[in-house]
């Protein structure tokens, strides 16, 4: 082998090990379609009495920053979009139909005397913590902060006797008479479960959103059923690369098998790529994946088949391998070039999923290149350098 | 074999094709899913199977009469134990509140039931989502055309972008007619597929383009057929390993991936089509008819100089 070729070998060995070691060590991004989660559109709504400013709708997304906080999600996405908009992801939250809830809801609370006057909100509480009443249902302990506490302690003076009722969201919850003044601290109880008292108790903790978020869209997804994509697609890809590469050896014998290496390493390169960009692994992703193992192989079909033109007009093997490939770059430009056109126009049509997709188009595309004319070039000169003569008939020419 | 020369049949089935295609799409419309229509779907799981006439049972008794839920298409999901129900309450999502009642009435009538996905979109959301992908096809046919009118000639790009609305019309007819759901992953379908079939196209054109060059004494006609027989081998064995992979995606990806793959499957076969017969007839037909022109021009430029 010439030394020209052997440090190229040496190049290309290099990249499929640091592609390997960083597929070995980072960890892949799964969308919230493999892993489970949940990714909203909020919308800021006026109300009679606060305009969805952007002032607003920065406090809202505050809020909602600390609730994904409390609910402890490793990685969450939140950010505005337009005037009113807040997008919220989470992918890979462990209860994503609780989170949603969670995000979702104003939690306003309210206390009024009989006659509806407002005493206090959610925002004079210091503290919330869910737990039982005496008669042991679960009820919600709040601290009062000292304003609150100042507020609290004059209405309680003044409603002795009489009830003081509590609204989460305009919906009573309860309306306990006042039997002694209050100063400090305080029960709240109507919460019928458990599970409501820990969700409101974390809300009121978090504070509530200055003005109610529409949700425009919501779309949840379990773990589980993540799970099961990932196993399906696991089987499928395996099955498809192995009928592409069966394929190559059975209709290209010799450059088939030359090809079917390229695309092993076309293979570790895209995984790579994908998990030192941080791009998000979607369901619509693998899919996109195990489709670009099939046209991968085009930019090697399409070499092949000019290499055996180049051949059949006289050439001597490696100047018709050199030729082959110059003259087939154009062609496999152009046309991934067009496809790297409708992967562009899919990644700002997307979200999510279908983003995911454009990625790995995009990248598969970027990477297939990059092997068919690289890898597959090397491998075959370098083969072929041994005993050009011999391998001149394993082109089938 | 002679494609070039039969190039009139080829273009007339397809403009056939293409016509009982807009007729199927105005017809039975397309099953635009929640994401595009808004509305909701739910994916519950029960722990043995149940058909969609039991829980439509459940659905429309006195408990949830409120909700009225008559209309909700329920679907069992084959290979397991999962149902969807897609709905929506006075053209609105289903609440949480609501989605909570459904799972626990079915609790009751079907033991556990837990709910395992959930999708709620309001009809804006689902408007610009529509609107969105119409623009990133358009623009990727812009796209198209230019980058091909650049690289080669305008001709090859319009008859290259027209071969993609005829593959694009098509797969929508089959869709249609078969009822299947398009929703977003079926416009990352047509994307691909409109990126699959230019690639395919180009290769031929890229062949043509050599072609043109090297061989002075052939007809249009002639440089265009040898140009597909040329790239023949190869178009047919890429659209065979792309094909295994999408299969294989198809019978083993599971459900949800299903409908992409099958739009993929029938674009592959409609794009190959297309690129090999439709794409380079459009051009020869074009080239021809423009030489024709041009020539008249000539001779009547030649023998009434007055008219000109």
């Amino acid at each position: 082998m010439r030394p020209g070729i052997i440090w190229r070998f040496v190049g290309v060995v290099a990249i499929v090990v640091v592609c390997a070691l960083a597929i070995w060590k980072l960890p892949i991004n799964l969308g919230l379609d493999l892993r489970g989660g949940t990714r909203m559109i909020l919308e800021a709504r006026d109300t009679e009495t606060i305009k969805a400013d952007d002032d607003a709708v920065s406090r809202a997304k505050e809020v909602i920053e600390r609730r994904v906080n409390q609910l402890g999600v490793a990685e969450p996405v939140i950010y505005r979009q337009g005037a009113r908009r807040i997008i919220v992801e989470l992918a890979g939250v462990k209860d994503p139909h609780r989170a949603r809830e969670i995000i979702g809801r104003t939690a306003q609370l309210e206390f009024r005397d009989e006659r509806g006057n407002i005493i206090m909100t959610g925002n004079d509480l210091k503290t919330a913590v869910a737990g039982y009443d005496q008669y042991s249902r679960p009820a919600v302990n709040f601290e009062l902060t000292l304003e609150g506490a100042r507020k609290f302690e004059k209405a309680t003076l003044d409603n002795i006797g009489r009830r003081i009722a509590i609204y989460l969201d305009e919906e009573l919850l309860s309306a306990p008479v006042v039997q002694t003044v209050i100063k400090d601290k305080g029960q709240i109880t109507g919460l019928g479960s458990m599970d409501r008292a820990k969700d409101l108790s974390m809300m009121l903790r978090a504070g509530a959103l200055p003005v109610p978020l529409e949700v425009l869209h919501a779309e949840v997804l379990e773990p589980t059923l993540g799970q099961e994509a990932i196993d399906q697609s696991k089987v499928a890809a395996a099955i498809g690369a192995g009928l592409v590469i069966m394929f190559m050896l059975l209709i290209y014998k010799f450059p088939g098998f030359v090809a079917d290496i390229a695309l092993l390493i076309y293979a570790v390169i895209v995984m790579a790529a994908l998990v030192s960009l941080k791009a998000v692994l979607t369901l619509p992703g693998i899919a996109g994946l195990i489709l670009s193992v099939g046209m991968a192989v085009d930019a090697n079909v399409i070499i092949f088949e000019r290499i055996k033109e180049e051949l059949r007009g006289g050439k001597r093997i490696r100047a018709a391998i050199e030729g082959g490939f110059t003259r087939a770059f154009g062609c496999i430009l152009d046309s991934n070039v067009t496809t790297l056109i409708t992967a562009g126009a899919l990644y700002v049509f997307g979200s999510g999923a279908v983003r995911g997709f454009a990625v790995t188009l995009g990248l598969g595309i970027a990477a297939s290149m990059f092997t068919a004319v690289v890898v597959t070039k090397l491998i075959l000169v370098s083969i072929v350098d041994r005993n050009p003569e011999k391998y001149r008939e394993y082109f089938g020419v | 074999m002679d494609i070039i020369g039969k190039r009139r049949t080829y273009l007339a089935i397809s403009a056939i094709l293409v016509v009982i295609g807009i007729i199927t799409l105005g017809v039975r419309g397309l099953n635009l899913g929640v994401d595009f229509t808004g509305g909701s779907l739910i994916r519950l799981r029960f722990d043995k199977s149940v058909s969609a006439s039991e829980v439509s049972h459940v659905l429309t008794s006195s408990a949830l009469a409120d909700m009225n839920l008559k209309k909700a298409v329920i679907q069992p999901i084959r290979g397991t134990s999962d149902v969807q129900i897609r709905a929506q309450v006075e053209g609105k999502p289903l609440s949480s509140e609501q989605v909570n009642r459904i799972v626990d009435e079915l609790s009751a009538g079907f033991g556990a039931v837990s709910l395992v996905e959930s999708q709620m979109v309001e009809a804006v959301i689902g408007k610009e989502l529509l609107n969105k992908a119409i623009l990133a096809i358009t623009l990727s046919c812009l796209g198209i055309v230019a980058y091909v009118s650049l690289r080669f000639e305008f001709k090859f790009g319009v008859a290259s972008v027209l071969a993609l609305i005829h593959d694009t019309i098509l797969v929508l007819g089959v869709f249609a007619f078969l009822g299947r759901q398009v929703n977003s992953p079926f416009i990352a379908a047509i994307l691909t597929i409109i990126g699959y079939s230019i690639n395919d196209t180009i290769v031929i054109y890229d062949k043509i383009r050599e072609n043109l060059k090297f061989r002075k004494k052939e007809t249009v006609e002639e440089i265009a057929n040898n140009s597909i027989l040329q790239t023949l081998t190869r178009s047919i064995n890429t659209v065979l390993t792309t094909l295994l992979a999408v299969l294989a995606l198809y019978f083993f990806g599971g459900a949800s991936i299903k409908d992409f793959s099958l739009a993929i499957i029938l674009g592959l076969l409609v794009g190959t089509y297309s690129s090999i017969c439709i794409a380079p007839s459009i051009w020869v037909e074009w080239t021809l008819r423009d030489r024709e022109r041009k020539r008249r021009q000539v001779v009547s430029g030649r023998t009434s100089p007055k008219e000109a």
